[in-house]
């Protein structure tokens, strides 16, 4: 199956600022992908050019085969609930979903009006008067009654208290299972991503940092800790990707495919928190640089 | 597409075609009134053989109406442009529900296009129904006073009106895309139409067409008189004479000389030595003063002229629509700007 979204140099630049660069991705189909990294990132950018609403300036992306943003390609089948879920405040509810009707050729009703039954939302309200949950839960709605082959999610969370956030979470996932969508999520927060994502792509600095499966990601990823080594000699295979030191002692984040053998260590599992910051460090300070680290 | 556009312009159009229905029982109620004063004056004055002189009663017919109607038919293009065209897309950027439009199974620049050509659609009609009831409210009025080619006439009147709205409602559009935010859209809207309006109005409609000149003899002009007296020295100062040319537009107008050259102080009391004296030492009676005047004129007109400059009355609608021509072409250019502009920087 082709991927989802593809991308291969893609860059955006804002006058003299690039807010994505050289991002070269591919996201496979049928999966929740978690989009993760600091703000400012990029991650707006990047989800912005997969839906149309912004040209690239380098580079190119194409969104379920096609060019985002047109018509015979992916704008019809792409579902996407924007940063804090814009709606018409002055129309109600049922002009939202008629809003929906009149914009979208694949409008399924019966999936709208149930979707706004079971969250109890009233018709007749105006968008101005729901709750920020609400109001993201009607986004939700629009986004997913178009019956899209891809619903991507600009940090659909962020504004919302705990409790709202996790009723809106679970109802992506609810509508996931029940039309089979693949899901492009944004946030910069990992727990939120870690409860509904099956792959992961770190984006920092306006590249992308890793991008891969979590599982995988996880069981290829390790915390090493062990007494201060004043000189780095890992394997090849073993891609440091943060180190910090004090004086007796060194903790390493390495990437590796095959089992750290070294006794010197104590390997530990990493959670997928650290293993982002750790992504995240890196793109801040640059890779790590353990000869430097020795001569304190 | 086109039910949401009509969803979203509802309230401004409720506003906008309330508002006009309101003028339109205004006008229906009091315009079959001032045609039946203007017919009755138009029969009296047949019969008495005196249409020239008399005045029209009619000018005294519903004032504060006049004064109204001809302002409501002037700020409607810039109502238009602020209220249809500056939020048409500006709101949508700054509330961000652009990203929701503009992720639906319709295309940017198809949303685009139906939004622009019917809410276009919308303030084409309004200002052509606006224009055609003053039209026809102020023709026994502008009958009166054969003042249609004036400039604060002409731009309410005819096509025209209809050219400025749709330019201001392209501009209005135009600056909401560019600057991403209502009120400054509003205020750029509000601008430029202004000057637009004037620019054209000062500069290229007094030149659609050379003006003609005419040279007026100061008897005929009749309106030549004098503007006001010293009450110390009873010196007379002149007032320069309104040339009446009927239905037409006066650009200039001038006494001067058959030579050329224009009336000055000095050339006024050589011609008139009575101008700036005192007879007897007090100043002059009205009746010395007329005298002095009808004396002055008839010797002046000996030697100086009216020399107008006009653009005459069979130019009034040519000049309407090319001023309409102008303006489309203008709000044409606006929405071409306005789509590229989303084109390349929307995708």
């Amino acid at each position: 199956m082709t991927a989802v979204l593809e991308a291969n140099g893609l860059g955006k630049r804002y006058r003299h600022t690039w807010a994505l660069s050289d991002c070269t991705l591919a996201v496979p189909p049928g999966k929740v992908v978690g989009l993760v990294g600091p703000n400012g990132a990029g991650k707006t950018t990047l989800l912005h050019l997969a839906v149309g609403l912004l040209k690239p300036t380098a580079g190119w992306i194409s969104v379920l085969g096609g060019r985002p943003g047109s018509i015979s390609g992916p704008l019809a089948r792409v579902g996407f609930v924007a940063q804090d879920t814009p709606t018409y405040a002055g129309l109600s509810v049922a002009d939202h979903l008629r809003f929906g009707a009149w914009m979208n050729a694949r409008w399924d009703r019966t999936v709208a009006d149930q979707r706004i039954a079971r969250l109890g939302l009233e018709p007749s309200q105006k968008a101005a008067d729901l709750s920020g949950g609400q109001r993201a839960q009607l986004a939700l709605t629009l986004a997913v009654a178009k019956r899209p082959e891809l619903l991507v999610l600009d940090e659909p969370v962020a504004s919302l208290d705990p409790l709202a956030r996790r009723e809106f979470l679970q109802g992506l996932m609810e509508a996931v299972a029940e039309h089979g969508a693949s899901v492009i999520l944004s946030s910069h927060l990992v727990a939120d991503l870690e409860r509904v994502c099956d792959h992961l792509v770190v984006l920092a600095d306006s590249r992308v940092q890793v991008a891969g499966d979590i599982d995988e990601l996880l069981a290829t990823h390790h915390r090493l800790t062990g007494a201060r080594r004043d000189r780095c000699a890992l394997p090849s295979d073993q891609e440091v990707i943060s180190a910090s030191h004090t004086d007796r002692q060194s903790t390493l984040v390495v990437r590796t495919e095959s089992p750290v053998l070294d006794p010197w260590w104590s390997v530990e599992e990493l959670g997928l928190e650290d293993l982002v910051l750790a992504y995240m460090a890196r793109a801040a300070h640059g890779a790590p640089r353990l000869q430097r680290e020795r001569r304190r | 597409m086109i039910r949401l556009t009509l969803r979203q312009f509802r309230t401004e159009a409720a506003v906008g075609f309330g508002m006009l229905t309101l003028l339109a029982i205004l006008v229906a109620v009091t315009g079959p009134h001032l045609a039946q004063v203007n017919e009755a004056f138009q029969r009296a004055c047949k019969a008495a053989r005196a249409c020239s002189t008399a005045p029209n009663p009619v000018l005294q017919v519903d004032t504060s109406l006049q004064a109204f109607l001809p302002f409501v038919a002037t700020i409607t293009p810039a109502l238009i442009g602020i209220f249809f065209g500056a939020p048409l897309i500006a709101r949508e950027l700054e509330t961000g529900t652009f990203r929701l439009a503009w992720t639906q199974g319709v295309t940017k620049v198809r949303w685009f296009a139906v939004k622009l050509g019917l809410v276009g659609l919308a303030a084409i009609a309004l200002s052509a129904l606006l224009t055609w009831m003053v039209d026809w409210w102020m023709g026994p009025l502008n009958a009166a006073n054969q003042n249609r080619f004036d400039p604060s006439n002409f731009s309410t009147h005819g096509v025209a009106p209809v050219g400025y709205a749709a330019f201001a409602f392209a501009l209005g559009v135009t600056a909401g895309l560019l600057l991403r935010r209502t009120v400054p859209a509003i205020g750029a809207t509000l601008l430029g139409f202004l000057a637009a309006r004037l620019g054209v109005e000062s500069w290229v409609r007094p030149n659609l067409a050379p003006p003609l000149h005419r040279s007026l003899s100061l008897l005929n002009t009749g309106h030549f008189g004098v503007l006001g007296v010293n009450a110390s020295t009873g010196a007379m100062s002149l007032s320069a004479p309104v040339v009446p040319i009927a239905n037409s537009w006066v650009l200039s107008h001038q006494v001067v000389s058959h030579s050329g050259q224009p009336l000055t102080a000095q050339s006024l009391l050589r011609t008139c030595p009575a101008y700036g004296q005192l007879p007897n030492g007090t100043p002059p009676s009205p009746a010395e003063m007329r005298s002095i005047h009808t004396t002055c004129i008839e010797r002046l007109a000996a030697h100086f002229h009216t020399a107008v400059i006009y653009q005459p009355p069979d130019r009034f609608w040519p000049f309407q629509w090319a001023e309409f021509a102008i303006f489309l072409a203008a709000a044409l250019a606006l929405g071409g700007i306005a789509y590229w502009w989303l084109r390349r920087h929307y995708g």
